[in-house]
């Protein structure tokens, strides 16, 4: 059983939880995920380490309510988490370099806030671009403002800072920046975009990638992509991967494999809750 | 005399749920069938047995009714019974060396009796509190292997921590193995007799994640590896990404350890008419068989050699037939076929042909430049797999298939750290683990006394 420490609301959908889990903490690394399920009876299910505390011996976890399970983590306070196993996967490859920049949209943001430190603390040149929707989803402004030496928001409709998304800005950055190396976390689609737009730049995109999953220690297979033609399990090899070798055509159409029952099992839930209030 | 059939449930009623195949039977069914045993004084059946069970003694205890005492003969070589004598390949291991030949007695069905009726009476909690001394090995996993290795440890007084990375334990036995023909009860009544020797499990620890390796040398006198050989095979042909393909592992995995087709767990699990199995194991049975049970009309296993190379036990095949499941012989998957939303619709096979034996009298098949479609909306993919790369890169010699090498006492290239079961094996039986992990024990008890 793992304590839950805290819980704070971001917005309708995002939401951070602080675990009580000191064994993950100390070995935790930028990059890396944990497995949880998050009540008895509940799925596996992964989420990005978005922060630790090694001193506390705790564990952050930024999410959003997808489906029936993040809807009840965001609707109830639970108490205890009855399994969550990690540090997994391979943490994120730091290299000494001088300016990276950092695209991150969404829920990516929190995904990609570790690595963003980690470049910090050797002496990295930190250039953050985040997306947003619109105005009301975002989070974690401040604690990105404090780590970046440069930072663009943009929200898709205008109601906050850039409007436009991630890519907007590209040819400004890379024109006024010497950037060594690009990280870029979001959905699969943003995540294509970004590798698409680096493309003419001829540097490295390391994006992380979050197929269904179910283990997470690499026993089932599920969490199977296509890099540089090959297979590979996105749980222990990854999530990390060069963008630029990614198949995300095949990964957007996997993605949504289980859509249907995971859809109507949230209607189904959400009509219970309604009748209950 | 003839073996003795033991019931089993109608094959259209059993394949409505996930419940045993086996039905219950009495003492007086089980002591005809062991009052067949001839108590030959050679013993050839403890010879074909993993872990040597004193099969005549604990079928004559059975047979004047003393099952305690039978129990507790059993016990002294396995503690998992209930379990073995439901998956051991009993035909290929103590009944094939039974001089009745094909009416062999059916010791693993006698075993099966006398573990259940120990767990019904709650003999397997019955343990002596054992002195603890303050030395202490780490178990890596707790499938078959590790649980055996730690029942061997602690027996001799030394404390034993088994590190699972999953939230149940058992390894595969759990998320490998259907309920239907292992009750998931039965597993977790066998383990909790180390937890009463006073085994400390711990769930959610993925050694070399949650706690590095290194650090479990410094703080263990000896360490055990009993990690398996869980990671799936694909076939490596186009269209592995389509959806509606599966590895077994994912498949059994979603329904054995995280109940999908219960309606109170919240697991996911794809629902459609027809099922195509690749393969010819255990694994791939207890795949289509599972298919049947989730509500699947249509459930083929397809093999690229010929019937009678398929690897399943005999009983295990027999289920399926009965319960419905198709084989089509030598065709072998070379590509899958999907649609525009990118769901897999048919499979393409190459027709394959016989063209001799090898020495095992397996046969030894070509492809020809025939090709086969056939329509599914499911594929899972049970041809094998093998080991975890987790734990690879700590410095222990590893063979050219990625197994850990051991030599005859089960040691690993690193001083104090053995291995057993199918991380050194490569896929082998439950019992042959047990078998490992045992004789690992007794070894890892050796250098610490």
């Amino acid at each position: 059983m793992f304590k839950v420490l805290d819980k704070k609301i971001y917005n309708n959908y995002v939401f951070e939880i602080v675990v009580d889990a000191p064994l993950i903490a100390s070995e935790a690394k930028a990059g890396q995920f944990c497995i949880i399920v998050p009540k008895e009876n509940g799925e596996r299910l992964p989420f990005t380490i978005a922060d630790f505390d090694k001193k506390k011996g705790t564990v952050n976890f930024v999410i959003q309510v997808v489906g029936k399970s993040t809807q009840m983590m965001f609707d109830e306070d639970y108490d205890y988490l009855p399994d969550v196993l990690g540090p997994l996967g391979m943490p994120s490859v730091i290299e000494p370099l001088k300016e990276v920049l950092f695209l991150a949209g969404g829920l990516g943001v929190a995904a990609i806030y570790l690595i963003m430190k980690a470049y910090k603390e050797i002496g990295a040149k930190i250039i953050s671009v985040v997306g947003f929707r619109n105005k009301s989803l975002i989070f974690w402004e401040d604690k990105l403002k404090e780590i970046s030496d440069k930072i663009i928001i943009t929200t898709d409709d205008g109601s906050y800072g850039v409007k436009g998304n991630v890519t907007t800005l590209i040819d400004d950055i890379f024109s006024n920046h010497s950037i060594d190396k690009v990280y870029s976390i979001g959905s699969l689609k943003m995540m294509k975009a970004c590798v698409e737009s680096v493309r003419p730049y001829n540097k490295k995109v390391i994006v992380s990638l979050n197929p269904i999953m179910v283990d997470g220690i690499g026993m089932c297979g599920a969490c199977r992509v296509v890099v540089d033609n090959k297979i590979h399990y996105a749980c222990i090899e990854g999530p990390d991967f060069d963008g630029n070798l990614v198949d995300f055509d095949e990964l957007i159409l996997r993605s949504n494999e289980f859509e249907k029952q995971e859809g109507s099992c949230l209607r189904e839930y959400l009509l219970n809750r309604g009748n209950r209030r | 005399m003839k073996r003795i059939f033991f019931p089993e449930r109608d094959p259209l009623e059993r394949i409505k749920d996930f419940e045993s195949v086996i039905s219950e039977f009495d003492f007086d069914l089980a002591k005809k069938e062991a009052d067949r045993c001839l108590q030959c004084p050679t013993k050839p059946c403890v010879s074909g047995c993993p872990v040597n069970i004193n099969i005549p003694k604990f079928i004559k205890f059975l047979r004047e009714g003393q099952i305690k005492k039978s129990y507790e003969t059993i016990k002294e070589d396995n503690f998992l019974p209930s379990v073995c004598g439901r998956v051991c390949p009993q035909e290929k291991q103590c009944e094939a060396k039974c001089v009745f030949g094909k009416d062999a007695i059916s010791i693993g069905k006698l075993e099966m009796f006398v573990g259940d009726i120990a767990i019904k009476n709650k003999w397997h909690k019955e343990n002596v509190s054992i002195k603890i001394e303050d030395k202490k090995v780490a178990v890596i996993g707790s499938g078959p292997a590790s649980l055996a290795c730690a029942g061997e440890v602690i027996k001799s007084g030394i404390n034993v921590d088994i590190f699972e990375a999953l939230h149940r334990f058992g390894g595969v036995l759990v998320y490998g193995i259907p309920n239907f023909r292992l009750p998931k009860n039965i597993i977790e009544e066998e383990i909790s007799v180390l937890i009463s020797m006073g085994v400390n499990f711990h769930k959610d620890i993925l050694i070399g994640r949650t706690i590095s390796f290194e650090k479990i040398l410094k703080e263990y006198d000896a360490v055990f590896i009993g990690t398996g050989a869980g990671f799936p095979k694909f076939l490596n042909i186009p269209g592995e990404s389509y959806k509606g393909v599966f590895s077994a592992n994912e498949f059994l995995t979603r329904v054995n350890l995280m109940y999908a087709y219960r309606d109170d767990y919240d697991t996911p699990i794809v629902r459609g008419k027809k099922a195509i199995v690749v393969g010819g194991g255990n694994t791939a049975v207890d795949a289509a068989r599972t298919c049947l049970r989730l509500g699947y009309t249509d459930v083929y296993i397809v093999y690229r050699r010929e019937e009678k190379d398929l690897p399943a036990r005999e009983e295990e095949l027999k289920h399926a037939r009965e319960e419905g499941v198709s084989f089509r012989f030598l065709l072998e998957p070379k590509e899958i076929i999907g649609d525009n939303n990118g769901w897999m619709r048919s499979i393409k096979f190459s027709k394959m042909a016989i063209i001799g034996k090898d020495e095992k009298g397996k046969s030894i098949i070509k492809e020809t430049p025939e090709f086969e479609f056939i329509d599914a909306d499911t594929l899972i993919i049970a041809i094998g797999t093998t080991s975890n790369p987790v734990l690879k890169n700590v410095g222990l010699k590893l063979n050219e298939k990625g197994y850990i090498v051991v030599d005859e006492n089960y040691r690993t290239s690193i001083d104090k750290v053995f291995a057993g079961g199918d991380i050194v094996t490569g896929s082998a039986t439950v019992i042959e683990a047990l078998g490992a992990g045992k004789k690992a024990g007794k070894n890892i008890v050796k250098i610490l006394k």
